[in-house]
């Protein structure tokens, strides 16, 4: 499927498609839209299809399913095999595989564990069942971790003892901040995540154009406003100029959301480091349950191994996630590893990068088989 | 889960912990909208808020809101995946 319905999309979109040719000329760009949302739309939308040769689009990291590293998996899932646990996540948590298995195996081997839309579904869950020990997986960018936060402090108001989060929240900028200084990519611009944007707001990317000279675009999720995001950075690059610009004004506020940047902060600290699925350890880039709510920090409660476990041979989803493969210049892509049995993490959430180029779009499908062929 | 899904507020149900009953394309649930309850603001009935994971991120317009669910509704599965756990939750 192209864009849903409107010809008039259709046309703007090619309007905007020969404005960016033009203003490209005959330069080689390359831009990094580093949300998932921003890939899935991609490939859902052909938006490749209304762009230049000398464009070319590279994920980025910002798939939190993707970067979660087998060790933490493989954590969760001992916690989870404890007696009288329940184990709650997000859908997308369930089929991410860690070194011995992902919680649909687990579960199936007799685990308790439970797909819940909110952390605070999970609160209700520690509620009806006192007599046991509620974990919430939290997983996600600064999207999500307001949401962990005002549920931990809900649970410290209740005194519900029974509820406790197992914290895998990651933060974009340190991320961003590795790609910029991976000497294997150079990039010209970045589409700056759209909803991460709602909480952080566009200050905190301000270092990209100071700092590294290039334009950020924060952009929203419509084929359009990724056409439009595209335009800008080249308009920037063009005239010389980098900066921050706000695409997506109409949900992105400046500066982000005060309030719940304040529960973030009430409620978790930076950790020294943290391992990224494919982009090894990077330090100050995810969160830690801050020492006031120990009451409710599953790594405090419970004996987590913090094991390490290294990716398979086969998986490239590090050089995906860093941009320096297409997906399916991986090896297993579309034979061994596919969204039923994925071998990486990218192929597991549809905003990861090599799950979106297997399931939709006939474009890429063509330009798969050629390459597997 | 990095869907963001817009809702029109209905009535509060819980205005100290900030529970407010929203429409969510097409079912009514519970959202938490204590994140956009700030200096004496607070959103109100008719507004429209985009929820993420149960929780209101950032006030919208009406606009706004037809067309993200335009959008979503043109991105099949995962958006179906993502109702189907909303339909599932009961916040409190
Ligand atoms: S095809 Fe599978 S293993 Fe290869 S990069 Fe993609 S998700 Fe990782």
């Amino acid at each position: 499927m192209k864009f849903v319905d409107e010809y008039r999309d259709r046309d703007i979109a090619q309007r905007l498609g020969k404005q960016i040719a033009e203003l490209a000329g005959d330069d080689q760009y390359k831009f990094m839209e580093v949300c998932g949302g921003h890939t899935a739309t991609i490939y859902r939308h052909g938006v490749e299809d209304y762009l230049p040769d000398n464009i070319d689009l590279i994920h980025g990291p910002g798939c939190p399913v993707c970067v979660i590293p087998m060790g933490r998996v493989d954590d969760a899932i001992t916690l989870a095999e404890q007696d009288d646990v329940i184990m709650t996540s997000f859908g997308d948590m369930m089929r991410v595989p860690g070194g011995k298995g992902s919680f649909f195996d687990s579960k199936a081997n007799g685990a308790d564990i439970r797909m819940v839309y909110s952390p605070l579904d999970s609160l209700k869950i520690a509620r009806n069942n006192p007599d046991k020990r509620v974990i919430f997986m939290a997983i996600g960018f600064e999207t999500t971790a307001p949401s962990t936060a005002a549920t931990l402090m809900r649970a410290s108001q209740e005194g519900l003892d029974n509820f406790s989060v197992f914290c895998n929240h990651v933060t974009i900028i340190p991320a961003l901040k590795a790609i910029l200084d991976s000497p294997d990519l150079r990039l010209d611009g970045f589409l700056g995540p759209g909803h991460v944007s709602t909480v952080i707001g566009c200050r905190p990317y301000e270092f990209v154009a100071r700092d590294y000279g290039k334009p950020i675009v924060t952009s929203g999720f419509e084929p359009l406003d990724i056409l439009q995001g595209i335009y800008q950075t080249l308009v920037q690059l063009r005239e010389g100029r980098a900066e921050v610009e706000n695409q997506y004004s109409r949900v992105v506020p400046w500066d982000g959301n005060p309030k719940a940047l304040e529960v973030m902060s009430h409620t978790m600290e930076l950790r020294p480091y943290f391992e990224w699925r494919g982009l090894g350890f990077i330090s100050h880039s995810a969160m830690q349950v801050r020492e006031g709510f120990a009451a409710h920090d599953a790594e405090r409660i419970f004996d987590v191994p913090g094991v390490r476990v290294a990716d398979p041979d086969a998986c490239q989803c590090g050089e995906v996630l860093k941009g320096v493969l297409k997906p399916w210049e991986c090896k297993v892509f579309g034979t061994a590893c596919t969204p039923e049995t994925p071998i990486g993490t990218c192929m597991v959430s549809s905003e990861g990068a090599c799950a979106a180029y297997y399931n939709f779009g006939r474009f890429d499908r063509d330009r798969v088989q050629e390459a597997v062929s | 889960m990095c869907l963001g899904i817009p809702g029109q507020i209905i009535e509060y149900v819980d205005r100290e912990h900030g529970i407010a009953k929203a429409q969510v394309s097409g079912v009514r649930r519970n959202v938490n909208v204590q994140l956009l309850q700030q200096d004496g603001d607070e959103p109100q009935a008719e507004d429209w808020v985009l929820i993420h994971v149960g929780f209101a991120m950032s006030k919208i317009d009406e606009e706004e809101a037809q067309e993200t669910y335009r959008f979503l509704e043109g991105l099949g599965q995962m958006y179906d995946d993502e109702l189907k756990d909303l339909v599932d939750s009961d916040i409190e």
